[in-house]
Order: structure tokens, then C-alpha cells, then sequence
């Protein structure tokens, strides 16, 4: 299938990944030979002294620090081609469900990369500084039309600063009220992190449990509801990929006990400018950058996950905020504040390659990302039927989560050895065995980055994966899958091994003599 | 899936087994087997007073990590510390060497409560 397919899926498909061999590479301590360095000083001109010379006996080391010296040429080529055996969102689809891996705007990166905003001190008082300001101003502001919020800050690091600020402000907000609450309520299709950041946060997760249709069990949530409930946390659509419908009747049972409401904003990308979490009663909403604008992610982060609250919890916001200032722009402190989250400003060059989205869209465009990422979930699980199990048989939003279940009775076949066999045909493995609620399963998010050949292509994998299962499980044949990835730089790893005998350091000294 | 006759089992996949001095707990055949492979075991401290229901311990496996809730109040009175450097035990042999801890029940009547074989394989049959 990989001649013709390639072809048709040209932005998707990686499986023509230029790739000079087989072979480990070693590390980088491996490499180093005594006295080899990347870098010479010598015709700098200046003075050399020796570390005797500069630093007291006592505070010198015994024995030099086991450090790499290798040469610049080595070193280039180690890393150049550790990052050809990547994947990576430039080289094909990430179809990666609850993490939005989409495809970044290279004019992003380039707006970022501009002297202009790259080399201006963080320090610089705002008068020498406006243009920054501006951008940040206008992303807050941005931020807070699309999600229908009052203020924002634009501190948090990532999605986990986001949740534990938002927590913090929750905390507060209540203390402000003179109140201990000690619960806060996570359903169990919320996101993944969200139980760690609760108790992070100080409080203790209450699990409220999925009902058939695979949404929030309302019974079971009045059951938890109480005066001692801090808030809930939500993901809408949530963790299945489905739409909370009865988001307002949760509101106003959460707001009833006096809970907050706050919203993961993990899956904010198929809801942007058809539905704001303003508008169904959320009071704290945090923003991945990284995932629904289009910011690098992962390893190629840093990330950014601004936080976005209603009108009566803005005064306590981190600070100090970017705000405007008459004509121009400067800094304020929200008086009731937390305190700082971040050094400065946040991870201010991602800020600005969010901003660049936004005005590169409009308001238009992003309505547009939202409704064809929600088109291409939609068009592969329809896709997938009969292949995979439907545990929620209904239609998703931006990502869909089918099951491997039956295929794994009938024939041995597993998620993980889908999930593997997917990469032999070019394409990053989805999420497995997340969510918990559903067995054996496939969580798929192709994002609205993928051209309609790259979906199809994907679909067409994923089902020959089935059937090519299903055929030698027929055929009373050994199953290819359970040997993949064959064509990948490294093959399968045993994952239970490396569990379970962790070395998680190398060291150059243990190495075996030559 | 294996589900000793003799046993007692929870709706969440422990298995009791009641013997002089305190009942014997573990996960079940099912519940190894939706784990996967267990690689830590994290195990209550003998002499904890627990009631039905506590969170004891937890398992993780390569695809997740489950909590173990007390099938019987009592207090904690063996714990299997092989599991530290053999986690495997858990599915290799989950009725057997895999067992999890000892409790010395308070209310023996709970023992009542728990599902019996039969129910258990209905719970968990597809």
C-alpha cells in the first residue's frame, strides 16, 4: 500500500523517511577522546590561567567532571543524526489524541525569530519595550473573546502551571471567603493530568464516573456535590471525545454548593469560535498554546498555558500583567494577586507565535480550524467501523476513541501492536490505553492540519492493520505485528523491562574496556 | 478466566482468600491480565488499621497505574515484600505467590458481602 498512498498523502505519510542504516548510535560519552574539543580560544588574544590559579584548593575537584570531548564535526553529526531518527510533526501526521500535535506555521517562527522581539531583555522597562506589550495585551485579550473570560495571565509555563495556577485561584478565591473546602471533583473523562494537579493544588480528587452515553454521570456527581467541594474539573469535549451536553446543568449544580468550575483547556480546539467556556459557567479556563494555536509541543516546546478567569476572580490574578496604559502600555499588579508563576512574562517567544496564529486566522479562520478538525475526527472513526470496536457510538469532536478489543480476542493483536505496525506504514502511533474507561483502546486526533488524502491514508492503515490480523490469525499464521515496528530505526523495546530494571543514567566510566 | 472456586472477589477485582489469622488478598486473573504487565507494586505498611473500601495500594503496570482498596476492615497484618524485586509475581501467578497482603478482618461478617465465584465470572464475562 506504501507506493500509491505516499503519493496521495503527501504532507502525512512519512514512511520515505531518509535513513542511512540500521545501526545504534552510540552516545555522546562514547564518542570523546581526552583533550578533543568543539571550541579553541587561541586566537582571542586573551590570557590563560589555570584553574589552580583562580580557584582555592579546597573548592577544586580531584578528578575532572566525566564530560564529552569530542570535536565540532562529531558533535554536529551525533545530534543531526540522532534528530533524523525523530518524528516529528514536520515530518508527517501526529495523529496523537488528548495532545493536539498539529502542524506549526513556519511565518510563526519566523515572526519569533525577528531581533526585534528575540533580543529585547526581559528587564527592559516598558517604555523601551511597547511593541512586546502589545502583543501580550493583545493575546489576553484575544484569549479571552475566544473563551469568553474576563482577564487572563500569561505566566504558566505549560498545561500543568495552567491547572495548578487555576487551582491556586480556586484555592484562593475560597480563603478570601473564609472557607476550607477540601474536595474537588474530576470526572473520569477529564484529562489525564488532572487528578496529579488537584492534589498538587492541596485538595483531594473525588472521581465521578462515565455514564452509557460516555459523559459526566449526573447521579453520581450530585452524589459527591457538597459544602466542602472546592470546584470541578472539566474537559469539554471531554476525554472520549464528546461534547459535555449538559454542561449548563452541571454549572449550575456546581455553582449551587458554591464550587468553581474550571475548564481544562486540552481540548479547546473544536469549540474555538463555535462555543465559549465563558458562556457555559466555567470560571477558570486554561489555554494550551502549544496544542490548539499551534505552538511547538513537546520536546520542541517550551509550552504555554495562560490562564483565563471571570470577572469576580480577575484581582487575583498573577501578576504583574501586561495592561494598557492610556495610549500605550505598562505593568499592573491585580490587588487580591497570588503572586508571580513565571519569571517575567512567561515563555514570552511562544506567547508571540500564539499571537501570530490568532491574527493569521481571524476570527473567521479559527472557527474554520475548529470545524474541520471536528470533519476529519468525524471521517476516520466512520472509517473505522467494523475494524475497531465503537465503545461510544455516537459523533465526536476533534478526536475519536475506538477499541481493539475484539480484535484483540479474535486474533492476539493488541493496541500497542497497532500502535506499533502503524509506524512500518509512516505514521506516529495515536494515544493507547487512555482513556482508562475504555478497553484496549485508540485514541486519534488527525487535527484539521492534515490534508484529506493524509486522513485517508491513515484510515486505510489503520483498517489493513485489522485485516492483515484478522487474515493471519485465519490463516493460523504468526502476527507481523507483534514483531513491529521492522522498519524503524529501533524495533520494538521492552517496555516492561526498562520498568522494571530502570537505569535511568549512563555513565562513561562503567563502560567495558575496548 | 481463572477465578478459584474457594475465593471471595470484589466488584473491583480483589480476591480474599480467609485463613487462620487473617484473610490473604490479591488482585485477580482478570484484573492482571487488563493490567498488563505489572512493573511496581506498592504496598501497605503492616500494622495500618484500613476499613473496606481504603485505598491499601497500587499497582502499576506499563499501560496505568490502579489503586487497591481493602476488601475487609482490619488491620494489616503480613505484607508479600517479594513483590519489591519480582512485580511479575502478579501475573504470572496472581492466586499464588502474586498475593498482595494479609488482613486481620474486624468485621468478619463482610466476608459475607464479597461476591462468590460463580459471580464474579458473570461480572466479568464479555
Amino acid at each position: 500500500m506504501t507506493g500509491d498512498a505516499s503519493r496521495r498523502a503527501p504532507g502525512g505519510r512519512a514512511a520515505s523517511a531518509p535513513l542511512m542504516g540500521k545501526a545504534t548510535e552510540p552516545t555522546i560519552f562514547e564518542y570523546s577522546a581526552p583533550g578533543r574539543r568543539a571550541w579553541s580560544l587561541r586566537t582571542t588574544g586573551l590570557p590563560e590561567w589555570s584553574a589552580e590559579e583562580l580557584v582555592p584548593a579546597a573548592h577544586l575537584r580531584a578528578e575532572p567532571l566525566a564530560l564529552p570531548e569530542v570535536a565540532e564535526r562529531d558533535l554536529v553529526g551525533h545530534f543531526t543524526r540522532l534528530s533524523h531518527r525523530q518524528y516529528s510533526v514536520d515530518l508527517g501526521a501526529y495523529p496523537l489524541g488528548s495532545c493536539t500535535m498539529k502542524y506549526n506555521p513556519k511565518v510563526c517562527d519566523e515572526a519569533a525569530s525577528l531581533a526585534a522581539f528575540r533580543d529585547v531583555h526581559p528587564a527592559t522597562p516598558p517604555v523601551g519595550a511597547q511593541g512586546w506589550l502589545q502583543v501580550l495585551v493583545e493575546l489576553e485579550e484575544a484569549l479571552c473573546e475566544i473563551t469568553g473570560m474576563a482577564a487572563a495571565t500569561l505566566q504558566p509555563a505549560a498545561g500543568a502551571a495552567g491547572e495548578l495556577t487555576g487551582l491556586l485561584l480556586m484555592r484562593a478565591w475560597h480563603e478570601l471567603a473564609g472557607e476550607r473546602r477540601t474536595r474537588v471533583v474530576v470526572p473520569e473523562s477529564a484529562h489525564g493530568t488532572n487528578p496529579a494537579s488537584v492534589t498538587l493544588g492541596g485538595y483531594t480528587p473525588v472521581t465521578v464516573g462515565t455514564d452509557a452515553r460516555g459523559l459526566v454521570d449526573r447521579a453520581a456527581l450530585a452524589a459527591v456535590l457538597g459544602p466542602d467541594v472546592a470546584g470541578i474539573v472539566l474537559t469539554n469535549p471531554n476525554t472520549l471525545g464528546l461534547f459535555e451536553e449538559e454542561i449548563l446543568e452541571i454549572a449550575q449544580m456546581v455553582h449551587d454548593v458554591g464550587g468553581l468550575l474550571y475548564y481544562d483547556g486540552a481540548n479547546l480546539n473544536p469549540i474555538l469560535g463555535v462555543v465559549r467556556p465563558g458562556d457555559m459557567g466555567f470560571d477558570i479556563v486554561h489555554l494550551n498554546l502549544h496544542k490548539t494555536f499551534a505552538t511547538p509541543h513537546g520536546g520542541g516546546g517550551p509550552g504555554a498555558g495562560p490562564v483565563a478567569v471571570s470577572q469576580r476572580l480577575v484581582d487575583l490574578l498573577p501578576g504583574p500583567r501586561p495592561v494598557r496604559v492610556g495610549d500605550g502600555y505598562g505593568f499592573a499588579t491585580p490587588p487580591r494577586s497570588i503572586g508571580r508563576i513565571h519569571s517575567f512574562h512567561g515563555n514570552a517567544l511562544v506567547l508571540l507565535r500564539a499571537w501570530c496564529y490568532i491574527k493569521l486566522n481571524g476570527g473567521e479562520g479559527l472557527r474554520r480550524v475548529a470545524q474541520v478538525s471536528v470533519l476529519n475526527a468525524n471521517w476516520l472513526h466512520e472509517k473505522l467501523r467494523g475494524a475497531y470496536d465503537f465503545p461510544f457510538d455516537r459523533p465526536v469532536m476533534h478526536e475519536c476513541v475506538v477499541s481493539a478489543a475484539s480484535l484483540k480476542r479474535e486474533t492476539g493483536v493488541r493496541a500497542l501492536d497497532v500502535a506499533k505496525r502503524l509506524l512500518e506504514e509512516g505514521f506516529h502511533a495515536p494515544t493507547v490505553y487512555f482513556p482508562l474507561v475504555v478497553e484496549e483502546s485508540l485514541m486519534i486526533e488527525p487535527t484539521e492540519t492534515e490534508s484529506p488524502e493524509t486522513v485517508a491514508a491513515l484510515a486505510e492503515a489503520l483498517v489493513s492493520i485489522a485485516a492483515e490480523a484478522r487474515a493471519h490469525a485465519a490463516a493460523g499464521e504468526h502476527q507481523p505485528a507483534h514483531d513491529a515496528p521492522r522498519t524503524t530505526p529501533v524495533g520494538r523495546l521492552d517496555e516492561t523491562r526498562a520498568a522494571r530494571k530502570l537505569v535511568a543514567t549512563f555513565d562513561a566510566r562503567e563502560r567495558p574496556a575496548d | 478466566m481463572n477465578a478459584p472456586e474457594e475465593l471471595h472477589y470484589t466488584p473491583d477485582h480483589e480476591w480474599v482468600r480467609a485463613e487462620e489469622g487473617g484473610a490473604r488478598i490479591g488482585i485477580t486473573d482478570f484484573a492482571q491480565d487488563a493490567l498488563g504487565d505489572v512493573v511496581y507494586v506498592q504496598l501497605p505498611t503492616v500494622g495500618t488499621t484500613v476499613a473496606k473500601g481504603d485505598t491499601i495500594g497500587e499497582i502499576e503496570s506499563t499501560k496505568s497505574v490502579s489503586e487497591v482498596y481493602a476488601p475487609l476492615s482490619g488491620e494489616i497484618v503480613a505484607v508479600n515484600s517479594d513483590l519489591a524485586a519480582a512485580p511479575q509475581h502478579l501475573n504470572e501467578d496472581p492466586y499464588g505467590e502474586g498475593w498482595i497482603c494479609a488482613i486481620a478482618a474486624s468485621a468478619p461478617d463482610e466476608l459475607e458481602s464479597l461476591l462468590n465465584a460463580e459471580k464474579y465470572r458473570e461480572l466479568t464475562a464479555t
